[in-house]
């Protein structure tokens, strides 16, 4: 019976939504006659044409003021991160802003590193968290010594930090030596002796080499400079700031599926145009429900989908899309006139009229709502009873 | 005039440049001298307020088209330069062409092999990014070119060209005059231009080096007169009277043969004056004033921004037949309503035409006239001539009253009329309501309405607008209604709904009201219900009855209230529970929604209208109020309160000592003073929340209590603050921290880190305050009223890019979601076309309807 039932509501592919297809059978009863599941899916056909849009409804009008209304109900501030003081996260509205401008670098960059489970245990996190957080040499110097005459540093190192990041002064010097070329390098005890292989060089030269040693990484990806393990219901997850997208989703220990960060360009970079879609769709999401906030999805993908449709990732500005208009005059009236104006002028641009605010600005109907269709009477043969 | 219409679409506009032969070509005068006036105030020929370029006066006829003031549209003059100058606007795209192309042979300094090659490329770079990339493109493409000293068509050296701002140029070490400029500019070749992007039939470059210049009809530049009859002239007069000047000045030292420093002097001057006439806020150039120190608004400034024409004059327009005053509440008017006061109802008409059928009653109103309230106050006659209905014309118009006239007749109850509130951002900003004209000098409107509105009564005022066509009213009817804008498109719920009173009022009724029979049954006439067959014969009736009577019969709803008890209404009956704001509220009142789902617009709207109406008269009947009474607390459960702050504040000095000693333990990533600071938030947040707890356990009822548990006013937190503790002050999620060194106040010590010293306010808003704590408070209320100054601008830009940006994305008749230009963004609106409007916030219920249909 269930099967058959199954089958059936199969058959109204393409009439519904798959979403709403699974809805129905996961609620239908199984002691249920042919004939009433039959009127049930008819009915369930018959609302859901009903709750169609219509043609010509002004859908992106509507969307922005969806998104537009509840702005003044937003907050300013950021908010600290639970946990680490220097993790703060953007929110509210700025938050919204910097995602709808499609800024390139964004205030406050954030990853959500989930873990194989294999890695879920606390001890193996906190490993795991630790490689990848950048550390540099100077965090672990304690000293750093230059003898001009005999042209050398003395690289004192801290024992206790390099123990926690589990590191020997050895494998430090070994990194030195792999990325400053031509320098000796001597490791005793705690401490690290770097000389120049052959002729001494110039004395300016040497505080350049330890501004470089300073600048070595150690451990860690790129770009997190922070990192903060929770525990989210069963599973821990690793928070950090600062974001690099390939280089973590790269780690062993990584769960790439469900690895994720803030940064939409990044997500644009490594992932793509329709994983960033559905960032733009997450991040503003998360933001409108931290506030509180009712928007429902549909306005915020409309949005999402107008950032993204042209492959790369634009903003909601005058040079992104509100500058791709068509139209000279959509674009003029949005911002800098002049400019625009100017430049249709030479290329001889020519303005179809067929968008809103041109129409407006020449008094002619809106081709929006009831100003979309036309109606044209055809007239047959003349008036019969003889008036004009 | 007869009835006759040409109705002229706009097709298409093509943006282009002048020529220096369409600028004579169209000119109706050569203006020659910089006076306006004679001395009999007459305008000069041939100066710039020459009649043949349009009048302003009344009285004067234009000598080009004949037209009178208003009828004539005004022409275009020209003057002709004395030498030619460079026209600001382009100064870019002209220092861009002179360094893409040969100073010699003029052709674009890409050699011909290559071209055809290149091209391809730029059509590609134009398609993706737009022009502007074309030309930055180019740029690049010459800059990779190895020999860019050596044109590849003639072979001959290339100076580099420099431009010194704002718009001198030089080659190599020579200043290029724009007699030079204009002859290097016309070698350019047309197909060389089409390569940049240009298109040569309406723009050739050597007409961005201006010798004529088209001088603006006065129309545009109308002078006005002054109380003391003195004429004061527009800015662009102005300054195009010192160009003139200017101008004449340079031919006659031409023709004098003046040296050449003196010519350049003036040469400068002229292009000064031909810039800042273009444009008076150009870098470099100090701006041209008036006598007084004010700058001048010249074309560009008359343009662009807010206050520019685009958007001030052409996007937005201003309409006949709207009023706007101070609003005020009247609950006793339908949702749909809106209250006029006859003083504007006289002065906004509607056209009605005459027949033989409303020949009578319109009749009357023309004798009436238009001072009197129901009048009319013109009329138009078939032929289109309007008259003003007066107490002279009054007869004669009776007279020849018949139809196909229309009468212009005053504002009616149930007319139909647009009712919106600044700042518009709803759809439900504007909604179309039905005219009741009542006595009185304030538009009325029901308070239910207040929220789509987010209207108040302090001040706000209101626009209404009266449409004149019988299309305009269908369509105002069909869409814009109230009923019709109930569900928000943003979440699919109830914008509008039972508010305050309304909500407490029902609340309490159907919770446990009770009343004999005849005062149910007066209420319920109260409302206009006659039919008492569904309530109850008992001598008393509940409240539950008695709201009943107002359900649908069929209407079964399960739901929940705030405090959690379950609300059951079978066939129209509450079986259990009660109802408030979850169940009527607006944005959250899910009955209503599961009403206006059932039954429609059309039923929900009365239903509503009764509802409201039920809750303010049982309220009335009960007697509401809040007075200082409701926030005392017994003797004993003050001490209770008083000992959890004392306890709170006990803990926190030890918290304090305990840091000063090094012991406390800090949390993990944290300093031991940002440990400390949340140690002692927390436990004084703690103390806070457990003293409301004390105050709301002593159990009575209060009507301060009564308004929050039925979630018309107020919630726990607010009455705790008032009657138990108001609690700890946060400045940007902190406890205060600012003020003196190392201290919050002078009163303190310093280095003091205990509740008081940091905004902990102890007392409660019933007790008062101490002067340190309302100084607290004050910090923290600054800083929300700082917040939501900041804030209003950044969300209105944000919802203005959004709206210019998503404007003209539409549904077209195959469900796929295009921008203008017919580029598809979606294939159906949010993945499934479903329209939020019309479902519960975007979901259909299959489980209802399956379990419905079983």
């Amino acid at each position: 019976m269930r099967k058959a039932h199954e089958e059936f509501i199969d058959g109204y592919e393409g009439k519904l939504p798959l979403k709403m297809i699974n809805e129905v059978k996961a609620n239908i009863p199984d002691d249920i006659t042919k004939e009433t599941l039959e009127k049930i899916m008819e009915q369930i056909v018959s609302r859901y044409n009903e709750s169609k849009v219509h043609a010509g409804e002004a859908i992106g009008i509507i969307t922005s003021q969806s998104i537009g209304e509840p702005g003044t109900q937003m907050t300013l501030d950021t908010f600290h991160f639970a946990g680490v003081s220097e993790m703060n996260v953007t929110v509210g509205l700025p938050r919204i802003i910097e995602i709808f401008d499609a800024r390139k670098t964004i205030s406050t960059p954030l990853m959500e590193v989930f873990l194989k489970p294999q890695y879920n245990k606390p001890e193996a996190v906190k490993k795991v968290a630790l490689h990848l957080k950048e550390t540099k040499i100077e965090e672990t110097v304690a000293e750093i010594a230059i003898n001009i005459l005999d042209q050398t540093l003395t690289i004192q190192l801290k024992k206790n930090i390099l123990e926690g990041l589990e590191m020997k002064p050895s494998d430090v010097s070994a990194l030195i030596k792999a990325k400053v070329k031509k320098l000796n390098v001597k490791t005793e005890g705690d401490t690290i002796i770097v000389t120049y292989e052959g002729k001494p060089e110039e004395v300016k030269e040497i505080y350049l080499i330890k501004e470089k040693i300073k600048n070595i990484r150690l451990r860690g990806v790129k770009g997190i400079r922070q990192v903060l393990p929770v525990k989210r219901g069963e599973e821990y997850v690793i928070l950090t700031a600062g974001t690099n997208l390939k280089d973590v989703l790269e780690q062993e220990e990584v769960d790439a599926k469900r690895t994720t960060t803030n940064d939409i360009y990044e997500i644009r970079e490594v992932l793509g145009i329709e994983a960033a879609r559905q960032a733009v769709l997450n991040e503003v999401d998360k933001v409108i429900e931290a506030q509180g906030l009712n928007i429902n999805v549909r306005h915020i993908m409309l949005v999402a989908d107008m950032m993204c449709g042209n492959g790369e990732v634009k903003g909601i500005t005058r040079y992104g899309v509100i500058g791709e208009k068509a139209s000279v005059l959509a674009r003029a009236s949005f911002e800098t006139p002049i400019k625009h104006i100017i430049d249709a002028s030479l290329i001889g641009e020519r303005d179809e009229l067929n968008s809103v605010i041109e129409n407006v600005l020449i008094n002619q109907t809106v081709p929006l709502g009831t100003g979309l269709p036309g109606l044209v009477v055809k007239v047959k043969g003349e008036a019969k009873d003889g008036k004009e | 005039m007869k009835d006759t219409f040409v109705f002229k679409e706009m097709g298409a506009i093509e943006f282009g440049i002048l020529s220096p032969k369409v600028i004579t070509g169209f000119a109706a005068a050569k203006i020659v001298t910089p006076e306006l006036y004679d001395r009999e105030g007459y305008p000069v020929d041939g100066g710039l307020m020459d009649i043949r370029l349009g009048v302003i006066d009344p009285g004067l006829r234009c000598k080009t088209c004949g037209g009178r003031l208003k009828e004539c549209p005004g022409h275009f003059g020209y003057i002709e330069l004395a030498r030619p100058v460079i026209h600001y606007k382009f100064i870019r795209h002209v220092q861009n062409m002179l360094s893409s192309t040969c100073g010699h042979c003029g052709r674009i300094l890409i050699p011909d092999e290559k071209i055809s090659h290149y091209r391809a490329v730029l059509d590609r770079v134009t398609k993706e990014e737009g022009p502007e990339a074309r030309r930055n493109k180019i740029k690049m493409i010459l800059a990779k070119m190895k020999n860019k000293s050596k044109c590849p068509h003639c072979s001959k050296k290339q100076d580099k060209i420099k431009l010194e701002k704002p718009t001198t140029f030089y080659e190599g070490e020579d200043k290029l005059s724009p007699i030079g400029l204009r002859s290097r500019l016309e070698r350019i070749p047309d197909k060389d231009l089409e390569l940049f992007g240009y298109n040569p039939q309406r723009f050739r470059p050597e007409w961005t080096i201006l010798t004529v210049m088209p001088i603006p009809p006065v129309t545009m530049r109308p002078s006005i007169t002054l109380e003391t009859g003195e004429r004061s002239e527009d800015d662009l007069t102005h300054k195009l009277s010192d160009i003139i000047r200017i101008n004449q000045r340079l031919f006659e030292n031409i023709n004098a043969g003046a040296p050449e420093v003196i010519i350049d002097d003036l040469w400068d001057l002229l292009q000064y004056h031909v810039t800042t006439y273009f444009d008076n806020e150009v870098p470099q150039i100090p701006p041209a004033r008036h006598r007084g120190g004010q700058t001048l608004k010249t074309l560009t400034d008359r343009i662009k921004s807010k206050e520019g024409r685009i958007r001030h004059n052409l996007a937005g327009k201003r309409t006949d037949f709207s009023a706007r005053t101070v609003i005020s509440p009247d609950p006793m008017l339908s949702i749909n309503e809106v209250g006029v006061p006859s003083d504007i109802a006289v002065n906004l008409t509607i056209p009605e035409k005459a027949t033989e059928w409303n020949l009578e009653h319109l009749k009357k109103l023309v004798s009436t006239g238009p001072v009197k309230y129901p009048g009319a106050n013109y009329v138009i006659r078939p032929d289109g001539k309007r008259k003003r209905i007066t107490e002279e014309t009054k007869e004669e118009i009776l007279e020849e009253l018949s139809p196909g006239y229309v009468i212009e007749r005053h504002l009616q109850d149930g007319d139909i009329a647009l009712f919106n509130r600044q700042p518009s951002l709803h759809k439900m900003s504007m909604m179309a309501h039905f005219v009741r004209v009542l006595p009185g000098k304030t538009l009325r409107l029901n308070p239910a309405v207040c929220a789509p509105y987010n209207a108040d009564f302090d001040g706000d005022e209101m626009n209404l607008h009266i449409p004149q066509t019988e299309e305009a009213r269908a369509e105002a009817e069909c869409l814009m209604l109230v009923q019709n804008q109930l569900i928000s498109p943003r979440y699919g719920l109830c914008v509008i709904g039972c508010i305050q009173d309304a909500v407490s009022g029902n609340y309490l009724l159907t919770r446990d009201m009770e009343m004999p029979r005849e005062e149910a049954a007066s209420m319920l006439f109260a409302l206009g219900i006659e039919d008492l067959s569904r309530l109850s014969n008992k001598k008393m009736v509940t409240g539950k009855e008695i709201f009943s009577v107002l359900l649908p019969e069929d209407f079964n709803f399960n739901g929940k209230t705030k405090s959690g008890e379950l609300v059951k209404i079978k066939n129209g009956e509450i079986v259990s529970g009660f109802m408030d704001v979850l169940s009527i509220g607006q944005e959250k009142g899910v009955m209503l929604r599961s009403l206006y789902e059932e039954y429609g617009p059309e039923k929900t709207l009365p239903l509503l209208d009764n509802i409201f109406k039920l809750g303010a008269l049982a309220l009335t009947r009960r007697g509401f109020s809040i007075f200082s009474a409701d926030l005392d607390l017994q003797e004993e459960t003050k001490e209770k309160v008083q000992a959890v702050i004392r306890e709170a504040e006990q803990k926190v000095g030890e918290l304090i000592d305990d840091f000063h000693q090094g012991k406390l333990e800090s949390l993990p990533g944290r300093t031991a003073r940002e440990t400390l600071e949340l140690r002692i938030l927390e436990t004084l947040n703690k103390a806070r929340n457990k003293g409301g707890e004390i105050a709301m356990s002593e159990g009575r009822e209060t009507n301060a209590v009564i308004m929050a548990r039925s979630g018309a006013r107020g919630n726990v937190l607010n009455i705790a603050q008032m009657a138990a503790v108001v609690g700890q002050q946060a400045l940007r999620g902190k406890r205060i921290d600012r003020g003196y060194k190392k201290r919050t106040l002078s009163y303190f010590a310093q280095n003091d880190l205990g509740p008081e010293a940091r905004g902990f306010t102890r007392n409660s808003f019933k007790s008062g305050l101490t002067p340190v704590e309302f100084f607290f408070g004050s910090m923290t209320g600054r800083e929300s009223l700082m917040d939501t100054a900041l804030r209003t601008p950044k969300s209105g830009y944000l919802y203005r890019r959004l709206s210019n940006s998503l404007q003209d994305v539409k549904v077209e008749y195959d469900g796929t979601v295009r921008d203008a230009s017919g580029r598809i963004v979606q294939f159906q609106f949010g993945e499934d076309g479903i329209d939020v409007s019309k479902t519960e916030n975007g979901i259909i219920n299959v489980k209802r309807i399956i379990e419905d249909m079983k």
